[in-house]
């Protein structure tokens, strides 16, 4: 595992799941007050470049673990568990069949041109992603199972893309 | 190591002088120019005392050209040559200019890129945005009594790369150094929070003469964060013109008009607009050139009913600004409404109702965008205070992809991305022994290319000939500090690097911009030669600044023989820039700059273990 460059050592924040977000966020605001371009406006084009890789780097970092989901699958990667191994693929029959009704109803909402049947299933979603959160935080923090970790993160992203397609609905709603 | 004392053209050579910067506004209706004195920051008005300079340029005859208040007398007896609301074919082909018909200008499709034929040839968006910005530039430096180091031109928030582009030529055009492209509604934001001490979540609501944004704001201490941005790079106060304009030709039942009576009567119809923000009614009174006469009465009521769907046009993308943002409206603290179409009563009651909140209109909508730029412009030049020490973080308005097969996007670069931001996606031959690719630089939302914004399309050659699907071509975007993108393609597998041309779809090409520059400089008294000197040397001392800068700073970085080697190349650097060898100057330039490349990271380095030390780790949960 690579302890030098990781997204957690810019931040000098520990490596693990469990996150505390203003900590995040006020070393973020002061790794940016370093090193933005607009500090360098008038510095040589070598620093201006610099400049610009590392306030890439930092946005990229605070990106990635700033999002619960994307921390969780970053954190698989830098303990060797690979998301996209084919191997995987498999998910509980449960989930899948909760996924298929999850998509019945926003079928419907999106035919009625209703928006309040999208706010009870936005809820269910919350209440999953929370439901996550707390695996995830035992996988990886207590019992280092990256593998399991792997299925969670999965079945999370696949939650995670159907609240993008919530959100297109709305879009298309109040069009 | 002694400071160096540097000289700024025409400015004294105090080690901590005030660098002259400043901020412009670039607008569709008007445009204006503001700095900040002894901390204070203000609009610089004109030798007449006018601080809005209104964005019409006329090419009058004789080579002459007229900008602002005169070219506005003339504009409708002249109309063909007198360019309004330039701003909205920034970045354009013809075909994406709405109401074209309803412009008396005669468009040229050069390759895709508009022009405007006028007396003085066809002209470019850019070239007629380079004039304004001459005007504002030399009104600057005439009552600042001195050279600019530098400006931040602010665009809206929505423009896409190209409109972007297009504005920074202008004003490379017009002999700015651009410090900084800044949004409006971010330049707003900082106008009004460091003014109101502000902190939260703030909405800002800019409707221009030409375009429309919505940015939403987290303000805590000293950082000002763009969660959202959205808009309409083509809705503003010019569409509720046409709106009235189509409504006096309909009431009237006038025949096709001529150019000229087309903008007399555009100009009655702002007229009208302007004049129902404060009364019920506007009479309407116009002779043609017929002869025929105009005389008609615009009621609020009329003009609300007639406006309505341009109102909730601009509502659209605030829901969904909100939305990306991940907040509802009652998270919102306050909302600044910019831009001269605020004034307009529905649109303050529309976003009130949204919001359910008063917004905030206690500030000069026509100003604050010039004001927060100047503030920008000030700390980007140096003359930050300590007490100014705050931070800035905006985002990519639009999604950048890539054109896949089928004449789908695949998205590289999502909307709202914090900026700057670099992303690569890898792809493969899909023919045996294939030595190029073509690659379709798109922006937009939309999942198909041709309902996207084509940017640049890129050829990558030299891609060694393997099997299908064998070659590894990386295509990196990187978008920068101005929102601009760059992209770089290359061949990982084997390690062979390919070079990449670029053809934007709307731009102008580096060959052009330098053309433009010469052409303009032919007729001028300064020599081009002379000038690219001057550029030189200034490059030159601000690198010895910022090199001798670092190196009382942190030279303990360096191993003792880089610091010699370091004292060598600025010394070589020194001897040769007040010299008149442009080649001999930029060389040593070029020296210097390769020699401090590990000296910048280092510090970069140290500047990050210095910021994050005495944070103590028993903060996290």
């Amino acid at each position: 595992m690579k302890q030098e460059n990781n997204h957690f050592a810019l931040f000098d924040l520990p490596v693990r799941f469990a996150l505390d977000r203003d900590a995040l966020e006020r070393a973020y605001h002061q790794v940016q007050s370093q090193v933005h371009p607009d500090r360098f406006a008038r510095a040589s084009d070598t620093e201006k470049r610099v400049a610009m890789q590392w306030a890439t780097r930092a946005n990229e970092a605070f990106q990635t673990l700033k999002s619960p989901l994307k921390r969780a699958a970053y954190l698989c990667e830098l303990h060797g568990a690979d998301l996209e191994a084919h191997s995987n693929t498999a998910m509980p029959s449960a989930f899948l069949m909760q996924q298929m009704e999850w998509r019945e109803a926003l079928q419907e909402a999106r035919s009625s041109g209703r928006s309040e049947p999208l706010l009870a299933l936005e809820n269910e979603l919350k209440a999953m992603q929370k439901q996550f959160q707390r695996t995830l935080e035992q996988q990886l923090d207590q019992q280092a199972d990256y593998v399991a970790a792997v299925n969670s993160v999965r079945q999370w992203m696949f939650v995670d893309k159907f609240a993008a397609e919530i959100d297109a609905v709305y879009a298309a709603i109040e069009n | 190591m002694a400071l160096l004392q540097i000289s700024e053209p025409g400015m004294s050579t105090a080690p901590h002088q005030h660098r002259l910067a400043v901020g412009i506004d670039l607008g569709t209706t008007n445009s204006l120019v503001a700095t900040v004195r002894n901390s204070i920051p203000m609009v610089l008005p004109d030798a007449q005392g006018h601080a809005l300079l209104p964005s019409i340029v006329r090419y009058a005859p004789e080579g002459k050209v007229q900008v602002g208040y005169a070219a506005q007398a003339v504009q409708a007896q002249d109309p063909k040559n007198t360019i309004v609301s330039v701003k909205r074919f920034m970045g354009r082909g013809v075909k994406d200019v709405a109401h074209i018909e309803n412009t008396p200008y005669d468009f040229v499709d050069a390759g895709g890129l508009l022009q405007i034929k006028t007396l003085a040839g066809p002209k470019t968006p850019v070239e007629v945005s380079a004039e304004i910005l001459k005007k504002l530039r030399a009104q600057a430096e005439a009552s600042l009594g001195g050279e600019l180091v530098g400006a931040v031109v602010t665009v809206p928030a929505y423009f896409d790369d190209a409109q972007r582009q297009a504005t920074k030529d202008a004003a490379r055009l017009a002999g700015l150094n651009v410090l900084r492209l800044l949004n409006e509604p971010t330049a707003a934001a900082i106008a009004y929070g460091l003014d109101h001490a502000a902190e939260g979540i703030y909405a800002v609501y800019d409707l221009g003469g030409g375009t429309f944004d919505i940015s939403i704001l987290k303000l805590t201490k000293g950082v000002f964060e763009v969660l959202a941005t959205g808009g309409d790079s083509a809705l503003g106060g010019d569409d509720f013109d046409q709106r009235v304009f189509c409504w006096i030709v309909e009431q009237a039942k006038l025949q096709p008009l001529s150019a000229q009576d087309m903008r007399l009567l555009l100009v009655k119809a702002r007229e009208a607009k302007e004049y129902l923000s404060s009364h019920g009614e506007a009479r309407i009174d116009a002779r043609l050139g017929s002869n025929e006469t105009v005389a008609l009465v615009l009621s609020e009521e009329t003009f609300t009913q007639i406006a309505q769907n341009l109102v909730n046009k601009t509502l659209a993308p605030v829901r969904k600004a909100l939305r990306d943002a991940g907040l509802s409206v009652a998270e919102v603290k306050g909302v600044v409404m910019v831009g001269g179409a605020t004034r307009m009563p529905q649109i303050q009651k529309a976003v009130g109702d949204l919001f359910g909140q008063t917004p905030l209109t206690n500030l000069d909508p026509d100003k604050v965008v010039a004001l927060g730029a100047a503030i920008q412009a000030n700390v980007l030049a140096g003359n930050r205070n300590a007490d100014e020490d705050w931070l800035l973080l905006d985002v990519t308005p639009l999604s950048l992809g890539i054109e896949t097969m089928g004449g789908l996007v695949e998205k590289i670069i999502p909307r709202n991305s914090t900026i700057p931001i670099a992303r690569a996606q890898e792809f493969t031959t899909f023919k045996d022994g294939q030595t190029a690719m073509a690659i379709h630089v798109v922006q937009g939302e939309r999942e198909l290319v041709s309902d996207c914004r084509s940017l640049a399309r890129f050829e990558l050659r030299g891609i060694p000939p393997l099997a299908a699907g064998a070659a590894r071509i990386s295509v990196t975007y990187q978008v920068d500090a101005d929102g601009l993108l760059s992209v770089t393609a290359r061949e990982t597998k084997t390690g062979v690097e390919a070079a990449i041309t670029v053809k934007p779809s709307y731009g102008l090409s580096d060959a052009q911009i330098t053309q433009m520059l010469q052409e303009s400089f032919s007729t001028a008294a300064i020599d081009m030669q002379q000038r690219a000197l001057r550029e030189l040397q200034v490059d030159g001392e601000r690198l010895l600044e910022a090199t001798t800068n670092a190196l009382q700073q942190d030279s303990d970085l360096l191993s003792a023989d880089t610091l010699v080697q370091l004292q060598q190349q600025i010394a070589a650097l020194r001897a040769v820039l007040t010299g008149d060898v442009a080649a001999e100057i930029k060389a040593a330039i070029e020296a210097l700059a390769h020699g401090t490349e590990d000296f910048a990271a280092l510090r970069m380095d140290r500047g990050i273990k210095k910021a994050l030390a005495g944070k103590t780790l028993d903060e996290i949960s």
